[in-house]
């Protein structure tokens, strides 16, 4: 420790004002602050309210809670892919296999995110943190494991740019970046991200009676058909029984986007961002009541098969957990305002079933109702604000 | 059920400016701050609700083939139709030169902070794309007032959700570049992807 300390110090005045590779200096910075602790600390005039914790440690503790995700993923991944050629395997050839797959994803999009970031904090002079590295930990969360690797770094490289940079790097922009590298995916590439490409067959045939299709999917047919059959009668007697029975929807071991598929490991991830205060508990609760509420007003409506299905379904089904627990609670493009939190959150869930439910195009809602939603928080907060405003306003005048 | 549906796809899929970039001028110059586009987006669905239906009106009893016909069987022949565009802004023109004595009766603020704007609601490309569209989809007098009213709400909604970005925008760094409407072009791009979210949604 004590060598690397020494190391960074001889190297520093080389990077500061005057110094050769003045241009780098951020790069050097983050690259110190990653392994230790800032020196600035307040003078005996400012602020003298001091936490050990600071963006770069807060967006840490988010990689950190998104890790169970990310290992019950890759497990995952082998999983679906030995049920679905029909062959046994041991927890390790499962767990090796979605390894094997998954991890060139997660260096993808670090890389090409960690380029652009870098290139940006050389030419426009701001710190680089660790939002980088959580952005580029969820993109590749939110994608199938059979996506090919040019369009993570693609999309990775069209929102970590639009997305954030152009608005001036971390903590300023409007859209949550991970979701809006999904959407890009999702319109630029239709046929990689929507249909049954979920697991990963490595070139073996599938077993009989094999469909790749996720629950959501399953559902929204029953719509687009107008079959009439339950969506939980569909659901249970698909491909094998028992795969999308309540139970195993919590737990995870279904087809879907590498990181989304288990609600217990979500709900694992939210205790820890709760606990630590990274996350709004505020935020994670409304989008799950929002979803459940109207779950249940479909269900008293019903005059189709999705609208009747049991709305604690929906809590499990697809990616919402995931989405509710870190792409709703994003800090920057949430509503910045407490009571905003409970608003916003709330229409998340609500935005959520209604497209799911009415929109056969798009089986899965949560993207879009994140993205939507962040284009209202600012009103949102504005509206909050105002009201406020205005309430003291009249205090004061009294 | 028809006219709700005809309302959510002009409000939400149908967005005149996220789907069909209409009256994008006014969109981008007048939001800035959140009560102006909001004066702004509330006189678009006054005029819109208004224009519309008087537009169905003339279009059906004036302008169309045969439309004449209730004034005796020698006009059952004339076409009128070739008059459509100067006619409909005449009417959109009239009622904007009210909806603007109306403001500065009623709001002198808004009226002074909405300035040039708001006579050129007169030339705001969705006003005239809406009546335009009216024609060309056939709609009944009442499914036309629906729609002239829905697709002002669906305006108003990006205007306001616009002007509120914006005004967040002040903390951010853009590149000098991009300030202005630079930056608010990418960002009305952004709330497009966003809005595409209820493509295909039919109730």
């Amino acid at each position: 420790m004590k060598a690397l300390r020494t190391l960074l110090d001889k190297q520093r005045p080389m990077f500061e004002k005057g110094g050769k590779l003045e241009k780098f200096y951020y790069l050097f910075e983050a690259g110190e602050t990653f392994m230790f602790s800032p020196n600035h600390t307040t003078s005996s005039k400012g602020v003298q309210v001091r936490d050990a914790i600071d963006l770069k440690r807060l967006m840490v503790t988010v990689v950190i809670s998104m890790i169970p995700a990310l290992l019950y993923g890759m497990w995952n991944v082998g999983h679906q892919h030995f049920i679905a050629v029909g062959e046994a395997a041991t927890f390790g050839d499962k767990f090796l296999l979605g390894a094997k797959l998954v991890i060139p994803i997660v260096l993808v999009a670090y890389t090409a995110g960690g380029i652009i970031e870098a290139l940006f904090a050389v030419l426009r002079k701001h710190p680089i943190n660790e939002g980088f590295l959580v952005t580029g930990m969820l993109i590749p969360l939110i994608v199938p494991v059979t996506i090919p690797l040019w369009q993570v770094a693609l999309a990775t490289i069209f929102a970590v740019l639009v997305a954030k940079e152009i608005f001036g790097g971390t903590g300023m922009n409007v859209l949550n970046v991970a979701m809006t590298a999904r959407a890009f995916l999702y319109f630029a590439y239709p046929s990689q991200i929507s249909g049954d490409i979920w697991t990963y067959l490595g070139g073996k045939t599938p077993v009989e009676g094999y469909s790749g299709a996720t629950a959501l999917a399953i559902g929204a047919e029953q719509v687009v058909k107008d079959t009439g059959n339950s969506v939980v009668a569909e659901l249970n007697s698909a491909w094998f029984p028992g795969l999308f029975d309540f139970e195993n929807l919590f737990f995870g071991a279904i087809p879907g986007s590498i990181g989304e598929t288990s609600t217990l490991m979500c709900l694992i991830g939210a205790f820890i961002l709760i606990v630590t205060g990274t996350g709004s508990w505020k935020i994670i609760f409304s989008v799950f009541f929002g979803a459940y509420a109207m779950g249940l007003l479909f269900n008293a409506v019903g005059f189709n098969e999705f609208m009747s299905l049991p709305a604690h379904y929906h809590l499990v089904m697809g990616g919402l957990a995931f989405g509710a627990v870190w792409m709703a609670t994003d800090p920057v493009s949430a509503t910045h305002t407490e009571t905003g939190k409970w608003i916003y959150g709330f229409l998340i869930g609500v935005l959520t079933v209604i497209i799911r439910v009415f929109n056969p195009a798009y089986p899965e809602g949560i993207m879009l109702a994140v993205l939507l939603m962040n284009v209202f928080a600012p009103l949102i907060d504005y509206y909050i604000v105002q009201a406020n405003k205005n309430r003291r306003l009249q205090r004061a005048t009294v | 059920m028809d006219l709700i549906n005809l309302g959510i796809r002009s409000i939400f899929i149908e967005n005149m400016i996220f789907a069909y970039f209409l009256g994008m001028c006014s969109f981008l110059a007048v939001s800035k701050k959140v009560p102006t586009a909001n004066g702004l987006g509330l006189a678009v669905i006054f005029v819109l609700t208004i224009t519309v239906p008087a537009n169905w009106l003339l279009q059906e009893y004036v302008l169309k083939e045969g439309a004449l016909s209730w004034m005796g069987a020698s006009f059952a022949t004339v076409d009128l139709s070739f008059l459509q565009f100067i006619m409909f802004i005449a009417i959109i023109a009239a009622i904007v030169q009210l909806v603007e004595m109306l403001i500065e009766k009623f709001s002198p603020g808004l009226y002074g902070s909405l300035g040039i704007f708001l006579p050129l609601i007169a030339v705001n490309c969705a006003i005239l794309g809406s009546s335009l569209f009216m024609v060309q989809r056939d709609y009944s007098l009442i499914a036309a007032t629906t729609y002239g009213f829905t697709s002002g709400i669906g305006w108003y909604l990006a205007i306001i959700a616009l002007a509120a970005i914006r005004e967040r925008l002040r903390y951010s760094n853009v590149p000098d570049g991009l300030k202005g409407l630079g930056i608010t072009m990418l960002i009305t791009g952004l709330m497009g992807i966003a809005f595409m979210s209820f493509m295909g949604i039919s109730i």
